[in-house]
């Protein structure tokens, strides 16, 4: 168990150093010097150098990333470009409110979608697992940032029940746990488990499917095992994986979670990464993209481990 | 994806008459053949959208800004400018399906490349090329492709380019799995024994197993990519205004939800229709060809 647990750190050390280097060299493929963006177009030739020698960029690339990299392993990102403040600060205030949002998005994607792909796969090619199915697909089809637009129109335009946008009353910052500021978190946290919901039906159909089809199922039912007892063995059977993919979602939404961040204004790290864009605030966007791609590094590794504490047939394979 | 499973294709796949099965199977599978015929009628109306669109897409009018659904010589209303929404939707789809097929399609040669490559000739050349895709595969595919547009800046092209990074890694991989499972069939140990060159060998046993089910996967993709490229779009990245694009649509119409909600939410249906459709159709493929994902 330890050997399995130590191997697969050891594995994930490469690709979180591919990672940053992805991250590093994203402001370097950007058109023109990083420096455009900060300098007026105007600028003289020597106060260009002056800057460069500053930021460092005269250095050589492997000087620049050994530098950057022994930065951010202390906490120190940069400063944002538009706001003048660190990185980091900005980073961790939004970072709450995604993963507020996310793991909520989660939850809920993984009761129904789990739910749906139950009954579905129970009762197979039943019009139960045609409706399921149907839902699935629908899930994992569906533009998500048109499908919040779709229900701002209805439950907030047409109906006026809920807010259309932001994170709380009058613009607030700090997150309470109050109807006036849970109503705010409804809308963007149904849309958002419209994805795992989906993918989740899916999977849970095809293993509850592939479970019951197996030959000790019907050797238990022979023996005389009652239908909750045979429920009771493909929970058993579907659930690691079936975590092992919720885990996975969960860092896949806060990953992307821009597009529905953009749609409801939610102040999120995806929010951010939107105006990190358009600022062109590059330490931002680097800072932002790091995080969120270790946080999905990370998890996967987590995902793994607790996948094989829970069924040690993985690691077998 | 299991290994049995892909031998259990390269098996049937050498029998007489399979792609003839898998066009029967396919043919007697309705919602398929329903979402055949929506892409079809999708690529079409997207490839004559001069000749279909009753109005200039370009053409605006500030005296008919916004009007609704059902308006006299607009069937689907006007935009924020004032332009003919149908004749837009029309033309959308020629940047929206281009945005959203390319990159898979490219991502499909230069991904079964790699992937085959690794799988072949395995060893350290393998360990090199996957543990690169690897690193590509930590990122959730949605923030890679804004990560990369938004460092290229907006654009047709640094859209396409992004998308295309995004999908050759989980193509490469299957690629690879499914090479590696057919190097150890008999027959292709035979064929090697029997001294036939690794060309040979890859062009006629490998491609021949490997096509399929990295064609079927791919297929699978188009509708992810359909959903992210117009989301580019929809962020500001990718296509540019005033081109006539789904995502980008949606993005302008954001501000109409309050006016003429239903003709904002019109560019968003046509992406979700478009995305099904696409994904029922590998989905009937997939069965048709009895592959088990």
């Amino acid at each position: 168990m330890l050997k399995y647990i130590a191997e697969r750190i050891l594995y994930t050390l490469p690709v979180a150093f591919g990672v940053s280097i992805v991250c590093f060299m994203l402001v370097h493929i950007a058109p023109g010097d990083p420096l455009t963006s900060i300098l007026p177009p105007d600028a003289s030739a020597q106060l260009q150098e002056e800057m460069r020698r500053i930021y460092g960029f005269d250095r050589p690339l492997p000087v620049q990333y050994g530098l950057w990299v022994l930065k951010v392993v202390q906490g120190d990102f940069g400063t944002s470009i538009a706001t003048g403040r660190p990185v980091a600060m900005e980073l961790g205030r939004a970072l709450g409110n995604t993963l507020m949002l996310a793991v909520l998005a989660t939850m809920i994607g993984f009761l129904f979608g789990g739910l749906f792909g139950f009954v579905a796969g129970y009762f197979r090619d039943s019009w139960v697992d045609r409706i399921a199915s149907l839902i699935s697909i629908v899930g994992v089809s569906v533009p998500h940032y048109w499908l919040g637009m779709v229900l701002v129109i209805i439950f907030s335009v047409q109906l006026n029940w809920l807010p259309a946008t932001g994170a709380g009353p009058g613009g607030s910052a700090d997150w309470v746990w109050d109807w006036a500021h849970v109503r705010h978190l409804i809308l963007p946290a149904i849309t958002m488990s419209v994805i795992p919901m989906g993918i989740v039906a899916r999977t849970v159909r095809a293993l509850v499917a592939d479970i019951l089809s197996q030959e000790f199922i019907t050797g238990l039912r022979a023996k005389g095992l009652l239908d909750v007892g045979v429920f009771r063995h493909v929970v058993k059977n579907t659930a690691p994986t079936a975590l092992a993919v919720m885990g996975l979602q969960l860092g896949y939404l806060l990953g992307g979670s821009i597009l529905i961040e953009t749609v409801f204004s939610w102040p999120g790290t995806g929010f951010l990464l939107g105006q990190a864009i358009f600022q062109r605030d590059l330490p931002l966007l680097q800072g932002a993209i790091l995080t969120l791609a270790m946080i999905f590094v990370a998890l996967n590794l987590l995902v793994d481990i607790v996948q094989s504490l829970l069924d040690p047939r993985v690691q077998r394979s | 994806m299991s290994v049995a499973s892909f031998q259990h294709i390269a098996e049937i796949e050498k029998s007489p008459g399979y792609w003839a099965g898998v066009m029967r199977r396919f043919r007697r599978d309705p919602v398929a053949m329903i979402a055949l015929f929506v892409v079809l009628a999708l690529i079409l109306m997207a490839v004559f959208a001069p000749l279909v669109a009753p109005a200039d897409p370009y053409r605006a009018s500030m005296l008919r800004r916004l009007r609704p659904i059902g308006t006299e010589g607009f069937p689907l209303g006007t935009d924020e400018l004032g332009r003919d929404m149908l004749s837009r939707l029309i033309h959308g789809g020629r940047l929206s399906l281009l945005m959203g097929v390319t990159p898979v399609f490219i991502a499909f040669f230069i991904g079964s490349a790699i992937g085959i490559t690794a799988g072949y000739l395995g060893g350290k050349v393998n360990s090199v090329l996957m543990r690169t895709i690897d690193v590509f595969f930590a990122f959730p595919s949605v923030l890679l492709a804004i990560a990369l547009s938004g460092a290229l800046g907006a654009g047709i092209f640094n859209g396409l380019l992004s998308l295309t990074v995004v999908f050759i890694p989980p193509i490469a991989r299957i690629a690879e799995s499914v090479t590696t499972a057919v190097r150890r069939i008999e027959y292709v140990e035979a064929a090697r024994a029997s001294g036939a060159s690794s060309f040979t060998i890859v062009r006629v046993h490998v491609l021949g197993n490997v096509i399929g089910p990295v064609f079927v996967y791919a297929t699978g993709l188009i509708s992810v990519s359909l959903i992210l490229a117009s989301g580019l779009s929809f962020l500001g990245l990718g296509v540019k205004p005033p081109e006539p694009e789904w995502g980008l649509m949606l993005n302008t119409l954001r501000n109409a939800i309050y006016v003429q909600p239903w003709v904002a939410a019109l560019p968003g249906l046509m992406i979700f229709i478009t995305s099904i459709s696409f994904n029922l159709l590998s989905d009937g493929l997939r069965s048709a060809m009895d592959i088990k994902s």
